[in-house]
């Protein structure tokens, strides 16, 4: 098989997760997004490593052992992203990364800061939504 | 013990006792008036022993130089001749009977610890100026003596007159020692040497090659610290500190000081004739002007300022007539009677519960209270009046007499026109000395009115030293001029018939002038109601007196002058009256003159600062703020587009790395 194939295939694979990435809203589409970049880049490193392997006298196959270094790391960020995002779901009652704007830059009080900076602000009634989330 | 080592230790001992004392102020109160008294009383021992020592023959030198210091050497010198020797028991006695009196005076002051230190540190900074032979070891004294001069004034800190009195004597006293400082370099460096017996070798064989300029700058520090005319203004306001301070500084040594200096360096002045002319000039301005000024003052304090000053210019008058003995000796003299006039004040003030003559006027039987003021003041303002036999009279004398010399052309070099000018200015202000002293005895003793204040007796440490300092007062003069030309240059200071004469009869006709004055106005005292007393006559002296000084401002309108017809000096002044008493308003001269335009000054500093210089400070400031603005507005909170800058970062580093690899 030529090389060609599965270079394009983990091309497109990685730009179908850079546009989940940068344009989908849900916080786990997202993290999913992100896996597919990841197993194109996985895709790349076993299809090169086999390519290169062929003209070599002999090899440690790196590539492939990288690749299953790479799958479990994958594994457990989207264990721990999938926790942040179940425990940001819980006290925001969303996972629209759209609405999850904490970082911003807040020097105008009527900014684009969404419920995350009502609940910041409006005490009683965050700690009560919090208390409502966790039940 | 050498006579060097004696010298020496007179002003050291003073010293160790200020330090000792502003050291162990606070943690042991019981030692700070004997470290106030002993020292003090210890240097006028060794100070007498000096001069006995010393007893008017050759002048003791000694150097030492502890350091080489450049082009001009300043050596630790001493230089001690019959005017030193002498000068120092007077300061020495001075400063004993004022720091024996403070002791009762301020009894109770929280702050007397610092107070004892600060006199007796000044004491010390003066026996140096009189002692040393270095002039610039003199100059290191005559500043302390400024310095110290600033915190005595303002003792009685709570009250405004008496921190902005503080602090006009020390401007204006420092406006006379800058040119006082370069004078002192420019004669050095025309002598090669800063010691006094290598000044006057110069000036004795013609060395001298600027002798005018450096004469007129000399005479600027002069005039500002023995306050003449027209660096006087300071004194009379300095009479807000307590009353034994300004018996102690503002009349008996450190105001003194500037005529020793003249009188040391008399050979230097002498060199230039304008100088003398100028010195007599000023003392005859200085004395008719004080002498006026002191009939109209209310203050019985300020009257005594204002006298000092004459006096003083009775002293720089004889300097202008060539004649440093007579300087000297009217120096001792008005040293003992100004400092007993000063002292007796303070328990007048203290029985009577204010400073204002117009409110003692208004007072009967005030003499009963206090004999001892009584009977010594008389005898001290009878000196100052220069009536025969007290010992003002035959100081007085030899000033008169030295400006007739020198009139009648007995001398060879003085100007002739010196002699007229400090004479008849000599003879007005004695009709003036008189008036005055007569009319702050009759309305300080002879009030009617209420009956004094009855506050039991004065402390016996501020009743005892009147006595001794009357003894000098009463037969100083007498006994001395027959002795004191022996210690000085050997011109006789005896009196002549003539001026004695006329001096004398001047003050009798001031004194019976103005008793006929008075006579004709005391009927109106009892018509007129007047005075404010202090709030607490049963505290110490000093207290009293800080809250008669606080009071006098708001009860009179100002701090020299109470609307009182019944005063003899009102009727004899006339018109002139009110000038007077403002001192020919030449307070709002210098307030025109110099005060506004440093004001307008400090303004238009002020405006450039804030207005101009604060501008360019901010504008700096704005852009990078400006440009944060800028910045902080990508920062939305939005992962994804955070992510998208980053992924074009990454396309544009990648781009140009892949055009450098590739050489395009």
């Amino acid at each position: 098989m030529h090389l060609a194939y599965p270079a394009v295939l983990s091309a497109l694979l990685f730009c179908t997760g850079l546009y989940g990435v940068l344009a989908r809203r849900n916080a786990i589409l997202v993290l999913m997004s992100v896996e597919l970049m990841l197993n194109a880049v996985n895709l790349n490193l076993v299809a090169f490593d086999v390519w290169l392997s062929r003209t070599a006298e002999e090899t440690l196959h790196s590539g492939q052992a990288l690749t299953l270094f790479t799958i479990a790391i994958a594994a457990a960020e989207i264990g721990i992203g999938l926790a942040i995002v179940l425990a940001v779901h819980r006290n925001r009652g969303t996972s629209d990364i759209d609405k999850l704007r904490d970082t911003a830059e807040r020097h105008d009080p009527d900014g684009p800061d969404g419920p995350g900076h009502d609940a910041r602000t409006s005490g009683p009634a965050g700690e009560a939504q919090k208390a409502e989330a966790t039940a | 013990m050498t006579t060097t080592t004696l010298a020496v230790l007179v002003p050291l001992l003073p010293f160790l006792g200020a330090v000792a004392g502003l050291l162990l102020g606070r943690t042991a109160p019981g030692f700070v008036r004997p470290l106030a008294v002993l020292p003090t009383l210890a240097a006028l021992v060794l100070a007498a022993l000096v001069a006995a020592r010393q007893g008017g023959g050759a002048a003791v030198d000694a150097a030492t130089e502890l350091t080489p210091t450049g082009s001009v050497p300043i050596e630790l010198a001493l230089h001690i001749d019959g005017f030193a020797a002498l000068v120092a028991v007077l300061v020495g006695l001075v400063a004993s009977c004022v720091q024996i009196y403070s002791t009762g005076y301020l009894r109770d002051d929280p702050r007397y610890p610092s107070y004892a230190a600060l006199v007796s540190l000044f004491t010390s900074a003066m026996l140096l100026v009189v002692y040393t032979g270095d002039l610039m070891v003199l100059l290191v004294g005559w500043e302390v003596m400024g310095i110290c001069s600033y915190f005595l004034v303002g003792h009685y800190w709570e009250t405004p007159q008496a921190r902005a009195a503080s602090l006009k004597a020390f401007l204006v006293t420092k406006l006379g020692d800058v040119p006082f400082l370069i004078g002192l370099f420019a004669l050095a460096t025309d002598a090669g040497s800063f010691r006094i017996t290598r000044i006057l070798g110069t000036v004795a064989s013609g060395g001298l090659d600027h002798p005018t300029p450096i004469a007129l700058l000399l005479l600027a520090g002069v005039a500002g610290k023995s306050a003449q005319f027209p660096l006087h203004t300071w004194l009379p306001d300095a009479m807000a500190g307590p009353t034994p301070v300004s018996a102690l500084i503002h009349a008996a040594t450190m105001v003194a000081a500037g005529v020793y200096f003249i009188a040391r360096l008399l050979p230097v002045f002498e060199a230039s004739q304008a100088a003398m002319v100028v010195l007599a000039v000023m003392a005859a301005v200085t004395m008719a002007g004080s002498g006026l000024a002191a009939l109209a003052q209310d203050d019985i304090k300020r009257v005594l300022a204002y006298s000092t000053i004459g006096q003083l210019g009775y002293m720089t008058g004889a300097l202008a007539v060539g004649d440093r003995g007579a300087a000297v000796f009217h120096l001792l003299s008005h040293g003992a009677f100004k400092a007993l006039l000063f002292l007796a004040a303070g328990v007048i003030i203290h029985a009577a519960g204010t400073n204002s003559l117009a409110a003692m006027s208004r007072m009967r039987n005030l003499r009963d209270r206090i004999p001892d003021a009584y009977w010594t003041m008389t005898v001290a303002l009878l000196a100052l009046a220069a009536i025969p036999p007290f010992s003002g009279f035959f100081s007085k004398e030899a000033v008169l007499g030295v400006a007739e010399h020198v009139v009648t052309g007995h001398t060879e070099h003085e100007p002739a026109a010196a002699g007229w000018i400090v004479l008849v200015a000599a003879l007005l202000t004695a009709v003036l000395t008189a008036a005055y002293a007569t009319r702050l005895w009759l309305l300080a003793f002879r009030g009617r009115g209420a009956e004094a204040p009855d506050h039991g007796r004065q402390p016996l440490t501020m009743t005892v030293v009147l006595w001794v300092l009357a003894v000098p007062s009463l037969a100083l003069g007498g006994f001395a001029f027959r002795v004191l030309p022996d210690w000085f240059d050997g011109r006789d200071l005896g009196p002549t018939l003539t001026t004695s004469v006329l001096g004398t009869g001047l003050a009798l006709v001031g004194g019976i002038v103005t008793y006929a004055a008075w006579r004709h106005t005391t009927a109106l005292a009892a018509r007129v109601p007047l005075g404010a007393v202090a709030a607490h006559p049963e505290g110490d002296a000093a207290r009293v007196e800080a809250e008669a000084i606080a009071a006098h401002e708001p009860a009179y309108g100002d701090i020299a002058y109470a609307p009182d017809p019944a005063d003899p000096g009102r009727l004899l002044l006339g018109p002139l009256h009110r000038h007077a008493a403002a001192g020919f308003h030449l307070d709002a001269v210098y307030t025109a003159l110099f005060v506004r335009p440093v004001q307008a000054g400090a303004s238009l500093v002020r405006f450039l600062d804030r207005e101009v210089v604060e501008t360019y400070v901010r504008g700096a400031g704005a852009l990078p703020r400006w440009l944060g603005t800028a910045v902080r507005r990508s920062q939305t909170g939005n992962v994804q587009t955070y992510v998208s800058a980053l992924l074009a970062g990454t396309v544009v580093l990648a781009v140009a790395v892949v055009l450098v690899a590739t050489g395009a």
